[in-house]
């Protein structure tokens, strides 16, 4: 079994791509851009299964400021802002557990497939979301 | 296959060594004499941080000594003291281990259940048993894969951890995650299994069963991986019991012992689990490495049977008995009393304590007892008259987990304190008042 699985490994390509993609060096940039003109492949990103616990997003519009999320967050992710009676969430800190998205009443909390959440600075506007 | 301990105790110096020590050119000044070897707390052939001291002499194992504590991270006092409520908590509990996820919620939902007494209803308790038994799944193929790299068999390791891959993407499609399912609350389940999803899991048990016989073969009918672990790091059935070893560790020494066979709890009542010993493979346990892979490898095939029963005997139903999470928390809030609450994790019985006082958000108190620490006695008896070599595969066959074992461990004015008698007394009467109040 092993040889044989060996011997078919052997004869493939890898399976992977460079990660996270936006901090390579130039000329892989290069070799990016020329992958979104069509010219070059990469393999896509696996799919994620629909109950997927990504990145949150958050529906302004619907949020009520009833702070049932942040008594919930195991994290302390989520920071109350009283003048607007909104919150934000430090998505750096988040442990994806989803579970202010079930607290929520009024639905404004959501849990997205996106997980490419790799940065350099946790304050990024990448992983704040209000 | 070498006998354990054959020589006269009397005899201070070991037949075996002075045969060795001519086949390895011999140490000649230090014929006989002992050496410390300390390896830890960090070192290359250990994952999480411990130290081991080995007394040596030659290339024999005299004597070992454990020290641990160096992961400690006061998960306890974070829950207890640092004004958490019980569903933050919970995924506290859920980081005690990377790999055993679900075993600690588990078994702290259950104590917490117990301790405010709620009920779960039939369904969520199926869900919680197929999502532990998958875990089993996953986390013995792990341990099979870093067995086969601490004997050096790489392509075992890479072609065990390839085939894991199944059923994480099954975990993640359950649950939504592949590790950290976050799925046990506290009176039921959060996501439930839908019909759409049960072909999937079904799809990904014939592929395992399909492979068990494969993994046996390649693991059991190996050579090289018998020539390494038969007669290696035995724990006889008598020492396994007396150093109240827990899990596959107890198993492989021929113990029937599985909490949930002999506690059954959840949904397993139904599916009358029986611990697996070697003899169900039709061999003698020995107590060695090899038994301990024989038992994880049939673990799974026992796991796929139970996750195949359940998915055919899944009740109707609600998923939880609290679907509003203000009313648990009101609910949690207002509960009083004790409950303990236990698990059989991969790596054997965990058990978690609380005790809940009205009117208080956190517990008054929190215990968590994770198997690790109930086999790491167990090192002891199985590290005695063995070969240096054989260290990472001792040290790796009762699947230690160091940072959930890391339990206790006194720092203060930042250096470590040797608790005398009386100090230990006054510490259990302080806790007595403490929860007598
Ligand atoms: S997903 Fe969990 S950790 Fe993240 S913000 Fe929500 S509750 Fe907090
Ligand atoms: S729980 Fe929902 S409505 Fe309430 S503060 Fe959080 S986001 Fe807003």
């Amino acid at each position: 079994m092993i040889f044989k699985t060996l011997l078919s490994q052997a004869l493939s390509r890898p399976a992977t791509n460079k990660f996270p993609a936006k901090y390579m060096p130039r000329s892989i940039l290069g070799f990016l851009a020329k992958v979104q003109e069509g010219k070059a492949r990469i393999h896509p990103p696996v799919p994620v299964p629909p109950k997927f616990r990504g990145k949150l997003a958050y529906d302004r519009e619907k949020c009520i400021g009833c702070q049932l999320c942040i008594r919930v967050c195991p994290a302390k992710v989520i920071e109350f802002l009283p003048e607007v009676k909104k919150i934000r969430i430090h998505v750096a800190r988040c442990t994806f557990c989803a579970q202010c998205v079930d607290a929520c009443p009024t639905n404004a909390l959501s849990a997205t497939p996106e997980f490419l959440l790799a940065d350099t600075d946790r304050n990024s506007p990448n992983l704040i979301v209000e | 296959m070498k006998e354990k301990r054959a020589q006269d105790p009397n005899d201070p110096v070991l037949p075996a060594v002075e045969e060795r020590e001519l086949v390895y050119g011999g140490l000649e000044a230090g014929l006989g004499e002992v050496f410390e070897v300390p390896i830890g707390p960090i070192h290359p052939a250990l994952k999480e941080p411990i130290r081991l001291t080995f007394k040596v002499r030659g290339e024999r194992i005299v004597g070992v000594q454990v020290r641990t504590g160096f992961a400690h991270r006061g998960i306890e006092f974070m829950g207890m003291r640092q004004g958490r409520n019980l569903i933050q908590i919970l995924y506290l509990s859920e980081r005690i281990c990377g790999i055993c996820s679900i075993s600690h919620p588990i078994a702290f939902t259950q104590a917490v259940e117990r301790a405010a007494g709620i009920e779960v209803p039939p369904r969520a308790q199926y869900i919680r048993v197929i999502i532990s038994e998958l875990e089993r799944i996953h986390s013995h193929l792990l341990w099979a894969g870093v067995a086969a790299h601490e004997l050096g068999f790489d392509t075992l390791l890479h072609l065990t951890w390839r085939v894991r891959e199944k059923v994480l993407d099954i975990l993640e499609e359950l649950t939504g995650n592949r590790i950290n399912y976050a799925i046990p609350i506290f009176g039921g389940v959060r996501r439930d299994i839908t019909p759409d999803q049960y072909p999937k899991v079904r799809e990904a048990l014939r592929y395992y069963r399909g492979l068990l016989n494969e993994l046996l073969d390649a693991f059991l009918r190996d050579p090289t991986v018998e020539a390494r672990t038969r007669g290696v790091g035995i724990l006889e059935p008598k020492e396994a019991e007396e150093l109240c070893a827990v899990g596959p560790t107890a198993r492989a020494s021929g113990l029937r012992k599985d909490v949930r066979q002999d506690r059954p709890y959840l949904a397993y009542p139904d599916f009358e689990v029986k611990a697996i010993t070697p003899e169900d493979y039709g061999l003698t346990p020995m107590g060695d490495v090899y038994d301990k892979i024989v038992v994880r490898l049939l673990e799974v095939g026992q796991s796929i049977e139970i996750i195949e029963k359940a998915l055919d005997n899944m009740p109707d139903g609600e998923i939880t008995s609290f679907p509003k999470i203000p009313a648990l928390l009101a609910h949690l809030k207002k509960a009083e009393g004790e409950g303990l609450g236990w698990h059989e994790a991969p790596r054997g019985e965990v058990i978690h304590y609380v005790r809940l006082v009205s009117g208080e958000e956190s517990p008054l108190v929190w215990k968590v007892k994770a198997p690790t620490y109930s086999n790491l006695m167990s090192w002891y008896p199985m590290f005695e008259d063995q070969e240096v070599a054989d260290i990472p595969i001792i040290a790796a066959c009762i699947d230690p987990c160091i940072c959930c074992m890391d339990r206790v461990y006194l720092v203060r004015d930042g250096k470590e304190e040797i608790l005398t008698k009386e100090e230990l007394l006054r510490l259990s009467w302080e806790k007595t008042r403490r929860m007598a109040r």
